[in-house]
């Protein structure tokens, strides 16, 4: 269904301009540069806000209608390259999280001071990667901006970040890019393997890379089995699947806050849903027989991340870990291959998301003002952070599944998912995966809470602590958007699910379910 | 009129001089750069500068009003001039890209400090542009060499340019010495096929080849293996690269840009036209080699150019690299390689042009070559930092620049023609290589310095170069088709012309 009014271009483009307008600016009009990126973000959530009420949910189900605010226009038209976004149930609560983070990261960036106007602008154009990725339908166009959003991140976690920021940076880089240039390679080949009849190609075209096509396009079994996994791990790098983690914790820790919200909010969610939409909705056979095995490595980041998570220090390594444990639950989401277990996936990437947005504003917080992360240096910082602390404490539930909250609704499905297992098939590990990715949740719950306790509610030492000056409106604003969103979705989970339900089901049917 | 007992046939001479008569009007206005030199005062010769920038920009024009009749399918496309040149589409596009070079090398030229400004050498550019259009249009072997030699001649001089320098004297010297030596082996190859053919025009070549199947025999293996060693030389692929950094590190930083792209691209316009068209017949034999030679290059190039510290010679060691992902789209013979290559010598041209004219205003400012004393650039000139930044980026291949794009088609040519292992070790390598340019826009966007509030001061004309390159570079990446297509439709005409 194409639309009359561009919204997903807006949403997309409007960061983007607004970079470019900043760095025209004069560099010390520093409060007109962030309020203009607060509009500019603001402009997105709105609009993606206005689209997530607006689709059509009850046309999911019907392939002509499935994406709906379709825009395309030819960019290569030999090499079928074009222009092509549009919103389903799997990406539109994807593109609702990039505009609740982006928003609130500006917000919580307020008192950037290095060069302001690069700061925001670099920024804006990660945020406006980040949203192409998710709005494109063409595959090119997806990695078009996949590749555009890393370098921005590149330069603000190099510029300024903190903790071998140069070594995060380069490290983070380089680990995305293999992934997704070996993902490039996998895309290349099921472009020339695809079935031109099956397609419908006019024959002034070499092939095609957009994905409603491709989905058609009958890619040989062979071509599947090969190019599968370099395509779901290559993405996959993004969202973290162990063995391929290791430039996760150190490059959210090296982040100033508001790029690590969006590196760990919104960027490990692109690797998933490119790993989704390339590897899944264009190989589903192979994804059929080779996801059950791929659940075997994320199990690990499960576990381990938790584990890991258990030990650390530094208040960010922490966070950062259970990142890494967290996304390793949406993965196992897909690996089920059932309507369960993926509706379970998708509301994870939304919930964790927005959960890990807050917990690392509430650590930007703490570090702004004791000028260390060390956990067991701090302490009683309830005391004079007493929103972050109730926000921290709402997010550590939100992470260890309590119910009423977002993140169970999205790990209960994942684990029943899981029991599952796929469907039409039975691989006899699936139970035991479920039970032993339980104990991460023990895990969590448990580094959760020392954390909690440490930091907020440990004793406060009056000489140690000076210049504690407490979190400003703008701080508390983006706390409390945060807290809203997962508290409205635990208790009515609905308003969220049916979308997602709705995206997920003809994925289900693809897969044989 | 009689000449040699035939009749002279006035229409085809008129239309063998038309299609030359780009390099007429460049031979005129290198004689009249040379000629004003003698009636300008010091103060003034810098004058020739614009003059012969106009002057190429003027023959650019002629080259595009040509380009014209050749879009359509029935485009005259037969040999002229006693079947010594032959114009199609593909001469065109490399005709433009070496105009384009020359006219941003005299522009970027104008500013440069230690060159004294004279007609010499704005005169020798403009010969080595005409020896390069030659080297493109050339239809016959003999007309191939002269025009090769004519090119490499101009450019030793102009490596060698800055007498007071002994590093540009030693790259003057350097660059002679491995072209003359390279250069009688490529004589030897093409008197090789000589030999074996009876025949020194492509096409003729190509019907004899043809008789051998596409295995080739032994002798015309030996030939083509010394062939490529001449165009290596001139394209910069490893192990025939050894000249490059040193020349690039002590020529004039102008030229340094200049060499950098447009003789590479002459390298290539003769590589594409030799291999694809007159070894075509005996493909079995020189696909490897080429696909080999592209891997080495790239990886070599890449690695080395890691460790340097001095810009040019990164940028030396860079340019290696980028041969080797324009050899990909050689080995990847077809259509889909030829439009590649095109493409991605428009894109490098554009790119590597700024990134030496960002080279030479730091030089100017700072008195340095040295990468890490460029710290803190981008709070001296933003715009400047910006230049290299998208420079960079562009070669580094990151979207939304044209770089992006210009690998991508190298890599889908490979996959197309199923060298998936050579796209993959071109993916890799493009990762390795964006370490190093990762690094130069750390330097300038993180690194700290002294003296950086200092706003640096940039000549308008390299101030022009770099607005000029950056909005090519941005322009390509983002309206990427109309110059795709031109390259594809060239393509077309170069396999099945002949």
């Amino acid at each position: 269904m194409y639309s009359t009014f561009p919204f997903l271009s807006i949403i997309t483009f409007a960061p983007a301009v607004t970079a470019v307008i900043l760095l025209l600016l004069p560099r010390d009009k520093t409060t007109l540069i962030k309020v203009l990126a607060l509009i500019a973000t603001g402009i997105s959530l709105a609009l993606a806000i206005v689209v997530f009420f607006a689709y059509d949910q009850s046309k999911a189900l019907d392939p002509a209608t499935q994406y709906q605010f379709q825009e395309r226009v030819w960019w290569v038209y030999s090499l079928g390259i074009s222009y092509h976004v549009g919103a389903s149930g799997i990406n539109l609560p994807m593109i609702l999280l990039t505009g609740i983070v982006a928003f609130g990261g500006v917000m919580i960036s307020w008192g950037i001071t290095d060069r302001t106007r690069e700061f925001f602008a670099f920024f804006l154009l990660l945020v406006a990667g980040v949203f192409g990725v998710f709005v494109s339908l063409d595959l090119f166009l997806l990695f078009f901006f996949y590749e555009f959003s890393i370098f921005p991140m590149y330069i603000l976690i190099a510029t300024w970040g903190s903790t071998r920021k140069e070594y995060a940076a380069m490290k983070l880089t380089l680990y995305i890019l293999v992934g997704s240039i070996v993902a490039l390679v996998g895309l290349l080949a099921v472009y020339f393997s695809a079935n031109r009849q099956a397609m419908g190609l006019p024959p002034d075209q070499i092939g095609t890379f957009d994905l409603l096509s491709l989905m058609k396009g009958d890619i040989p079994i062979e071509v599947q089995r090969v190019w599968f996994l370099p395509v779901f791990l290559g993405f996959g790098v993004l969202a973290g699947i162990w063995p391929f983690h290791s430039w996760s914790p150190d490059g959210h820790v090296a982040a100033p806050t508001a790029v690590s919200m969006i590196h760990a909010g919104v960027l490990m969610k692109l690797g998933a849903y490119a790993a989704l939409t390339v590897g899944v909705m264009v190989m589903p056979q192979a994804a059929r027989e080779q996801l059950p095995f791929v659940i075997l490595l994320v199990l690990v980041n499960v576990v381990y991340g938790a584990s890991i998570a258990m030990t650390q220090r530094d208040f960010k390594y922490v966070i950062g870990f259970s990142s890494v444990s967290h996304m390793g639950l949406v993965t196992m989401g897909f690996a089920t291959l059932n309507q369960v277990g993926l509706n379970g996936a998708v509301m994870q990437m939304f919930s964790h998301g927005v959960m890990t947005a807050l917990f690392f504003t509430v650590v930007g917080l703490v570090y702004d003002r004791a000028h260390t992360r060390d956990i067991p240096s701090l302490g009683g910082m309830a005391k004079v952070l007493p929103a972050a602390a109730i926000a921290f404490v709402i997010g550590g539930l939100v992470s260890m599944g309590m119910p009423g909250l977002s993140g169970f609704v999205a790990e209960l499905q994942i684990f029943l998912g899981v029991w599952q297992g796929p469907a039409g098939a039975s691989y006899a590990w699936y139970p035991w995966i479920a039970l032993i990715s339980a104990t991460g949740i023990v895990i969590t719950a448990a580094y959760v809470l020392r954390v909690t306790w440490k930091v907020f509610f440990g004793e406060y030492d009056e000489h140690k602590w000076h210049e504690m000056r407490p979190a400003n409106i703008l701080d508390k604003t983006a706390l409390t958007m945060f807290c809203a969103a997962m508290i409205v979705l635990g208790l009515y989970p609905p308003l969220m699910m049916n979308m997602i339900q709705a995206g997920t089901a003809p994925l289900v049917r693809l897969l044989g379910g | 009129m009689r000449y040699g007992g035939k009749s002279v046939d006035y229409t085809e001479l008129n239309r063998g001089l038309l299609a030359v008569l780009p390099e007429i009007l460049l031979l005129v206005l290198g004689f009249i750069v040379i000629g004003s030199d003698l009636f300008l005062g010091e103060a003034r010769k810098r004058a020739l500068g614009w003059l012969s920038m106009i002057g190429l920009i003027g023959a650019l024009v002629v080259v595009g009003v040509q380009t014209a009749p050749l879009l359509g399918a029935d485009a005259d496309v037969r040999p002229a001039l006693g079947n010594m040149v032959r114009v199609d589409l593909t001469v065109q596009l490399f005709r433009i890209m070496f105009g384009v070079a020359a006219a941003l090398t005299c522009l970027i030229s104008m500013d440069f400090k230690p060159l004294k400004q004279s007609g010499e050498f704005y005169g020798l550019v403009i010969f080595a542009t005409l020896g390069m259009n030659m080297m493109a249009a050339a239809n016959n072997i003999i007309m191939l060499y002269v025009a090769l030699e004519t090119t490499s001649i101009t450019l030793y001089l102009l490596a060698g340019y800055l007498r007071e320098s002994p590093r540009s004297s030693e790259a003057g010297m350097k660059y002679f010495l491995f072209g003359a030596f390279t250069s009688t082996i490529l004589l030897y190859g093409l008197s090789l096929i000589y030999g074996f053919t009876g025949q020194t025009e492509y096409g003729a070549v190509v019907k004899a080849l043809g008789a051998l199947g596409p295995a080739g025999t032994p002798p015309t293996f030996v030939a083509l293996v010394l062939v490529l060693v001449g165009f290596g030389f001139k394209v910069a692929a490893v192990p025939f690269h050894m000249w490059t950094p040193d020349v690039y590190e002590g020529a004039p930083t102008p030229i340094t840009a200049f060499v950098s792209v447009a003789s590479k691209a002459a390298g290539f316009a003769v590589l594409v036209r030799v291999f694809l068209l007159m070894f075509a017949p005996i493909q079995n034999q020189w696909v490897g080699l080429v696909a080999g030679l592209s891997l080495l290059t790239m990886t070599l190039g890449n690695v080395l150019a890691i460790p340097q510290r001095n810009l040019k010679r990164m940028l030396a060691y860079s340019s290696i690299a980028q041969a080797g992902y324009v050899l990909i789209g050689v080995a990847a013979v077809g259509e889909l390689g030829v439009a590649a290559v095109l493409f991605y010598l428009a894109v490098y041209v554009l790119t590597n042009v700024a990134a030496f004219a960002v080279v030479e205003v730091v030089t100017n400012v700072m008195g340095t070559e040295n990468l890490y004393e460029m710290a803190g650039l981008s709070r001296r000139s933003f715009g400047l930092a910006l230049g290299m930044m998208l420079a960079m980026l562009s070669l580094g291949g990151v979207p939304p620049l044209a770089g992006f794009f210009a690998k991508f088609y190298i890599f889908q040519a490979a996959i197309s023609n199923g060298l998936v292992w050579l796209a993959v070790a071109g993916v890799l390598n493009s990762i390795v290589a964006l370490y190093y340019y990762l690094v130069v826009i750390r330097v300038i966007f993180v690194d700290p310095s002294k003296g950086e509030e200092t706003p640096a001061a940039i000549p308008f004309t390299l101030r022009a170069g770099l607005v000029l390159c950056s909005v090519g570079i941005l322009f390509l990446g983002v309206f990427v088709t109309p110059w795709y297509n031109l390259a594809t439709r060239a393509a077309q005409t170069l396999i099945n012309g002949l």
